[in-house]
């Protein structure tokens, strides 16, 4: 049962309470899902510890070509950022396809990826970014690749009970860089993805010069389409190249059947399709076009 | 179960009320301060009756702990306008026949307020997605559309 509830000031005094609390406390940002796991018993916590008003987690930023995005951003406040849009338009994209305005108004983008679920939109168009995320730990701070903050499904590697994910970082695209992220869903709005992907380019003279594709739910979190990275790096910017990286992005995908959102047949067709949106966006987005 | 003071401005006006850490911020409106016309339907934040406006922006309060609304503003539809005088998108959901049962008509509303305190000028596509997150099980959402444009066109008259 809940007994308390704090707003600490500081991300120390923040990690302070968690730790006196013994395990017993955990972090709210947004708390759209959390609200939802304590009544149902799924998480047992006797104190909440609110981070929305810890001045420094409510910033977006842009350093040394560094975009970072604080604990406390909301999915509503990344969308509709100018410098999200323009650095980094798959996670505005991501961020805008999450829940209902009035859900994206509270729930927050490192939320989003702590809470786990396998197509996580905002953690999808992350690891494409290549995110890093920033930890505070008892003990000190630590770095983690958002790649890497899932240990299963709907479970991450962050322990809420003890540590504050602070901010992730990514580089802002570039000149000839490009980002975009595509998704299919039973409904325009409100509805769980059924499959999403996001890409990050670069490009020159007509060639890849590197790709980053992240595709989901075809494992426990985001899965890179590895061989359609290493077919793209080097080749030549045409359609015929952006559908044969599309069609290997299934070498690493394992999609489960889904009564709601589409069977494992249906996704695997379906996939190749949303990796090659995904590119032509993402080329399109770094100012060029594969023709 | 330890309860906690908590302070905000609600309507305009200070509030002062003990809360327990469990509370949601929709039963403290409804069963604390009486202010009953925010529904509480799904209580997962996937309907939109319970919409309110916390800090200029429009939340689920069925997913908001009471205690986030310390220090805050919160408007919820009882502040808006009434019968002595209506908030221009009460008028138009009322003139142009935008309600049915009207349990859902307090969250639609504030959900449009909240999109007509950014801009007077929304359009069709801005209204949908302020909307999405409230639902209607009576009907469509071709007046209630058209009832948000027309107030938005009244608000811009007012200008």
């Amino acid at each position: 049962m809940l007994q308390d509830y704090l707003f600490p000031e500081t991300i120390s005094e923040a990690v302070s309470f968690l730790k006196s609390n013994e395990g017993q406390a955990r972090i709210i940002a947004g708390g759209t899902d959390l609200l939802l796991d304590i009544p149902e018993g799924k998480i047992k916590t006797s104190c909440l510890v609110d981070i929305t008003r810890i001045p420094e987690l409510s910033k977006i930023t842009l350093e040394d070509g560094v975009i970072s995005i604080g604990a406390a951003v909301t999915h509503n406040q990344a969308a509709n950022s100018e410098l999200i849009q323009e650095k980094a338009a798959a996670l505005a994209q991501a961020a805008s396809c999450v829940g209902s305005y009035q859900i994206r108004n509270s729930a927050t983008v490192i939320g989003n990826v702590c809470n786990a679920q396998p197509a996580a939109d905002t953690a999808v168009a992350l690891v494409a970014l290549g995110a890093v995320a920033e930890i505070a730990n008892p003990g000190g701070t630590e770095y983690v690749p958002v790649e890497k903050m899932y240990a299963g499904v709907g479970k991450s590697t962050i322990d809420s009970a003890s540590q504050l994910v602070t901010r992730v970082s990514f580089p802002a695209a570039q000149k000839k860089q490009g980002t975009a992220f595509v998704r299919l869903h039973q409904r325009k709005a409100l509805a769980l993805p059924m499959l999403n992907v996001a890409a990050m380019v670069a490009l020159e003279g007509g060639k890849f010069l590197w790709a980053r594709i992240a595709m989901a739910p075809v494992g426990p979190g985001p899965v890179r389409a590895l061989s359609a990275e290493e077919i793209l790096k080097g080749a030549e910017v045409t359609p015929e190249v952006i559908e044969k990286a599309a069609q290997s992005a299934l070498e690493q995908a394992n999609p489960r059947s889904s009564a709601l959102r589409g069977s494992k047949e249906y996704r695997t067709s379906v996939l190749p399709v949303l990796v090659r949106r995904a590119l032509e966006q993402a080329v399109a987005n770094a100012g060029s076009s594969c023709k | 179960m330890s309860s906690k003071i908590l302070k905000f401005t609600l309507n305009g006006e200070p509030v002062e009320i003990a809360v327990s850490p469990e509370d949601m911020l929709v039963d403290v409106l409804r069963d604390k301060l009486e202010l009953t016309g925010t529904k509480k339907g799904c209580g997962k934040g996937e309907c939109g009756a319970c919409t309110i406006i916390m800090d200029g922006e429009a939340v689920n309060s069925c997913l908001v702990p009471a205690m986030k609304a310390m220090s805050a503003s919160v408007e919820t539809i009882e502040g808006i306008g009434g019968p002595e005088k209506f908030h221009p998108v009460q008028e138009t959901f009322m003139g142009l026949g935008a309600i049915q049962c009207g349990f859902c008509t307090p969250g639609m509303i504030m959900s449009s307020k909240a999109l007509l305190d950014k801009t007077t000028s929304p359009t069709s596509q801005e209204i949908k997605k302020a909307l999405a997150g409230n639902i209607c099980r009576c009907t469509g959402y071709v007046k209630i559309e058209e009832a948000v444009m027309a107030a938005a066109e009244k608000m811009r008259e007012k200008q």
